[in-house]
């Protein structure tokens, strides 16, 4: 680790204006950015951590819609999102308990980790991802591995999850990390069902409309025979190739659909 | 009634205390007055020539003491290899140099280049990334056979080729088994991959140097399974340091698994280094570092044939592997695959005619040597993987066909150089029929079955030759120690036993196990006795801890001493109870007078030897300490039969182990639960091979699992609840306790069962699958399905 200063604010003002100074970085729950930092990787000047702000906490559910803040640790979700349950097991199933007790769902949907767990969720609900300074449609936050609609020392508030009819998250871990290996979310709303994959893509979360289309039509696994993501542009590493991958894509799908009911 | 206390009782491990409240003495929780830290640069390439290193802005940064490279370590020694193996033509292996820094070219991702000493770690740190390398890469090689082609780029440009020795065992039998092989009614070959391991200790290696210019003494504190091996090769061979001026202390040791027997570069550097600056320098390893220096396991890329007559008796087995040993020999590395290997290749099984080939290869990759099981995991799983084909391909019972082969009279000489003095296979296999319920198997296969699940059985049986060895033997092999143990039993004036031993425990539980010996032979409470252990300064030499040799090595020399303690406290007794030595008795702690009620207890004696007032000085010293060394007459031969149940996941390739059951022969026991520990780890190492780890470089020799995101280590959910027993006892024959040593079969008794089970599974299924190459990962399992 190299020597940075650290800042503790009470409020987002307060850490908006810390964020001002040259090459400082948002800490969120620190499980990505201090290993990043022990193997001196990056080299923030300045880390402004987010825990002290109240306005980041909390579960709240309200008119059909789960509002989490950005600083809630996986840890509270799984144990408070009883709203929206196939959210919270999504929670309670992120890396081990000390883990969850530090990692915040903005710092994991701000880092976009091609086999995180939450992007998926919030791009199968269709959710909205609140900033410091404007509302982004889940569909157009997420672009590409490691990369978001973020811009610079904007931080992100809170996630808006409509709550749908019927979901689940099902989650083939890579035997190493216990990331998603391939991970589905699958979501039922009254205008239709969004299918979100992670783990799985070069290009990071994407959502797989032609699954959609057949389960708008019939919300059974059965709806899904015959379908296959192309294996070309999945991940392909020690854990499996791209062929395996396309092929979990399918198998997840059902069985999110068939958990979901 | 299971024992309250002495050979055979299960006391709680009194060790555990400090483990686990935290109060453990490990190396990294030793600072000594002024002490500096070392960062080394390592190589980021597998392959290069050094054109430069240029530390001079690096000298410059704040608290640098001192910066090396290769060439303060010219005229130094280089890190010896402690065997020798001579090849199937009656040649030396090839053996290069093995410096502590490197000289000239890196032959690894991970070798060191240059060490930094400075007043911080992170100054340290900060000043090795000032250093400018100028190192032209070269071509890497890091699949073995094609190191060994003609052309290939030369690990050490010195030596003649990458192959370190062509080894031919036993070469005399070659030509016999060629043709048994030819007139055969049956061959079954198998092709496969020993995988490549990393030992993973949860305490990453640790090092201090420390020098005393008032004494001129040099000590070495480090995370070592066998301190005064480290003396005497650091001592002796890198740095000119006779053993009565240097100290080697392994304190707590937080795993080793085989990759703490080896004498590493950076122990000699802190070694070095505390001498040349009059400073501690202490060095820890990070996780990163364990993964690209400490010696990785395994690494066999093996073709074995077994051929069977038309009564499928085995008749003879060819085997032929090439085992990597990495860029340089790590200190027992050519061992393992001949010595470790080649010796167990009969396994459990009358084979009349074996020939065993191993072609030890150079390659730009960490060093390979000696993990959990050594060689004998290896051959285990060869033999019993090409069995369990052959029952397939004859259409027989793989139990039926491994019990007709069985030996079954002992002392039992292989064609393999060994002779087992006892055994009993079938019973073990009877027990383990029972305690894994075979016969229940149908029922639980189709209850899989009816969930969409394919259910597999997997038998594996293993011999094992540990409680390493007798000293002439092993010398005839190439060792160039010897691998006896030692004991001294101090007793004190008041009756309590201090025992100093040159094993060392790094999780074994010694400071349990061995006092329940003696408390068994004197009669005393396990309380009376402590262990010490550890430290060159308060030790006998001794060959430390490996090859499941404490108990069966350390201990015998601990029954020695003690049989010496008793032989002369009994003269004491004789004295003080006015009769003749012939007559006096030992029991539950008390001399007694046969046929009379006259006694006098062991606490009385031992005030006597050292308050010898009344004492047959003119016969006896006073005092009560012994020593003993023992070397073994014979290699003991635990062995035993493994069953594993797995689910495979038809949709998705993933194995899960349903149950595991072990009946192992250990011969006598000495502490029943901690040997249940033992086994419990060992089958969870061997589970971890079987399907999820995996050392991978690619063909540049990067490593690509250089952590755990990419290495996958057993964790509590993927391992089952075991069975396990080891009722099924024939004690060693050559030993005084009868024990035979349990720290390494659940390792090498494991990996078969997990496999020949997923190949049974997906038989079940109507997969024509014949084998999958470890670890059987969901990815593998799945492209074997749709292969
Ligand atoms: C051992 C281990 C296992 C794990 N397993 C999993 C797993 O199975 N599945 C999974 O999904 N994740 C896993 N993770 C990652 C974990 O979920 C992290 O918590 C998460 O990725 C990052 O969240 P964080 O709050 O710790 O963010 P940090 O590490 O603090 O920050 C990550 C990045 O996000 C930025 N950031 C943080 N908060 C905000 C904000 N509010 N607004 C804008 N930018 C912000 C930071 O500047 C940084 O760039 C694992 C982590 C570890 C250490």
């Amino acid at each position: 680790m190299y020597n940075f200063e650290f800042v503790k604010p009470k409020t987002l003002e307060e850490a908006v204006a810390a964020l001002s100074a040259e090459e400082a970085q948002v800490l969120g729950g620190g499980q990505t950015l201090i290993p990043t930092l022990k193997q001196r990787l990056a080299a923030p000047a300045k880390l402004v951590s987010l825990s002290g702000i109240e306005a980041l906490q909390g579960v709240r559910a309200d008119g059909g819609v789960l509002t989490v803040g950005a600083g809630t640790t996986h840890a509270t979700v799984a144990a408070e999102a009883g709203a929206y349950p196939a959210l919270a097991a999504l929670a309670g199933n992120i890396a081990d308990p000390a883990v969850r007790n530090r990692g915040t769902l903005g710092g994991s949907i701000a880092n976009n980790d091609p086999a995180a767990d939450y992007p998926a969720a919030v791009l199968a609900s269709g959710a909205t991802v609140v900033t410091i300074a404007r509302e982004i449609a889940a569909d157009d936050f997420f672009q590409g591995m490691f990369t978001t609609a973020l811009n610079d020392g904007e931080i992100i508030t809170a996630v808006k999850f409509p709550i749908p009819e019927a979901a689940s998250y099902q989650k083939f871990e890579q035997p190493a990390s216990r990331f998603a290996l391939v991970g589905v979310f699958v979501a039922k709303y009254a205008d239709g069902v969004r299918v979100a994959v992670t783990g799985a893509s070069e290009d990071g979360v994407f959502r797989w409309s032609e699954a959609e289309a057949a389960l708008a039509a019939n919300f059974a696994p059965e709806a899904l025979e015959g379908l296959a993501v192309p294996a070309e542009g999945m991940i392909a590493d020690l854990h499996g190739s791209k062929a395996y991958r396309a092929h979990l894509v399918g198998v997840m799908t059902k069985r999110a659909v068939a958990a979901a009911g | 009634m299971p024992k309250d206390h002495g050979i055979g009782a299960s006391p709680k491990r009194r060790e555990d205390l400090r483990f686990l409240t935290g109060a453990g003495n490990y190396t990294d929780d030793i600072n000594l007055n002024g002490q500096a830290y070392v960062h080394f640069l390592r190589s980021d390439v597998a392959h290069g020539k050094i054109n430069k290193v240029d530390t001079s802005d690096a000298e410059k940064m704040p608290g640098v003491l001192r910066i090396f490279t290769g060439a303060d370590f010219e005229g130094v020694g280089g890190l010896p290899c402690g065997w020798q193996v001579t090849d199937r033509f009656g040649q030396p292996m090839q053996e290069p140099a093995h410096p502590v820094l490197a000289q000239g070219k890196v032959r690894h991702v991970g070798d060191p280049i240059a060490a930094v000493v400075a007043e911080t770690p992170e100054q340290a740190r900060d000043a090795a990334e000032a250093i400018v390398l100028d190192i032209e890469e070269l071509p890497a090689v890091v699949d073995m056979k094609a190191a060994l082609e003609d052309g290939a780029p030369k690990v050490h440009d010195d030596l003649t080729s990458n192959l370190c020795y062509d080894w031919g065992f036993v070469e005399e039998n070659r030509e016999a088994v060629d043709e048994a092989i030819k007139n055969a009614a049956h061959v079954t070959t198998l092709e496969l991959v020993n995988n490549r391991l990393v030992a993973n200790p949860m305490e990453p290696r640790v090092a201090i140097g420390d020098y005393n210019p008032a004494t001129d003494e040099s000590t070495l504190y480090t995370t070592s399974q066998n301190p005064h091996v480290i003396r005497l090769l650091m001592g002796a061979f890198v740095l000119g340091i006779p053993e009565h001026k240097l100290r080697v202390v392994a304190p707590d040791v937080g795993g080793g698994f085989g990759s703490k027997i080896f004498h590493y570069a950076e122990e000699a550097f802190c070694t070095f280094a505390a001498k040349q600056l009059k400073r501690p320098v202490k060095w820890t390893a990070t996780r990163s570092e364990a993964f690209m220096t400490d010696a990785h396991g395994r690494d066999h890329v093996t073709k074995i044939e077994l051929a069977l007559d038309a009564d499928h008796n085995f008749t003879a087995i060819r085997t032929e592997t090439h085992a990597n040993m990495g860029a340089y020999l790590s200190t027992f590395a050519p061992s393992v695959p001949t010595w470790l290997h080649g010796t167990l290749m009969a396994g459990n099984y009358r084979t009349p005619l074996i020939y065993v080939n191993v072609k030890a290869v150079f390659t730009n990759t960490v060093p390979v040597d000696a993990y959990r099981g050594a060689g004998r995991p290896e051959a285990t799983f060869q033999l019993e993987r090409v069995i369990d084909k052959a029952a397939r391909e004859l259409g027989v019972d793989p139990i039926e066909l491994r019990r007709k082969n069985f030996i079954t009279e002992f002392p039992y000489a292989t064609p393999v150089a060994v002779e087992y003095d006892t055994g009993n296979y079938h019973a073990t296999m009877d027990k383990l029929i029972e305690i894994a319920d075979i016969a229940g198997f149908p029922a639980r296969r189709a209850e899989s079955e009816k969930r969409g699940k394919l259910r597999g059985l997997g038998i594996n049986c293993y011999i094992e030759a540990c409680g390493i060895a007798p000293s002439n033997l092993v010398g005839q092999l190439g060792a160039r120690a010897g691998l006896y143990e030692s004991a001294t039993v101090r007793v004190n004036a008041t009756g309590g036993i201090v025992v100093m031993t040159g094993s060392h425990s790094h999780g074994q539980g010694h400071e349990t196990s061995f006092p329940q010996v003696i408390a068994e032979m004197i009669g005393i409470d396990e309380s009376m006795v402590e262990i010490v252990h550890g430290d060159t300064a308060n030790t006998p030499m001794g060959m430390g801890t490996y090859g499941s040799r404490s108990i069966a090595v350390g201990g015998s020399a601990m029954v020695r001493a003690t049989e010496k303690i008793i032989n002369k406290a009994k003269k004491i007794a004789a004295h003080l109870l006015e009769a003749s030595e012939a007559d006096i008795e030992l029991k539950d702690g008390q001399f007694s007078v046969a046929g009379t009620d006259k006694s006098v207890a062991w606490g009385d004696v031992c005030l006597a030897a050292y308050v010898p007032h009344n004492y047959p000085l003119e016969d006896i010293e006073p005092g009560l300490e012994e020593t003993a060394f023992y070397d073994p007459a014979n290699f003991t031969y635990p062995s035993g039969a493994y069953a594993c149940e797995v689910e495979v996941d038809p949709d998705t390739g993933k194995v899960t182990i349903e149950s595991f059951a072990a009946a192992d022969d250990f011969g006598n026991i000495i502490n029943p639960m901690i040997v249940d520990g033992q086994v419990h780890g060992g089958i969870g190492q061997g589970i971890g091979q079987a399907l999820l780890e995996n050392c991978v470089y690619d063909e540049n020799g990067q490593l690509l699992s250089a952590s755990y995101m990419d290495y996958a280590m057993p964790r509590a959910d993927d391992v089952p609840f075991y069975k396990v027993d080891h009722s099924c006892q024939t004690p060693c024959t050559h030993n005084p306790l009868g024990v035979k040593g349990c720290g390494e079969a659940g390792a090498i008794g494991s990996p078969p069962a997990v496999v020949n089970a997923v190949i049974d599974a997906l038989q079940s299924g109507g997969y024509k699958v014949d084998h999958i190459d470890m670890p059987v990962s969901p990815a593998r399992v799945w492209a074997a399905m749709h292969g």
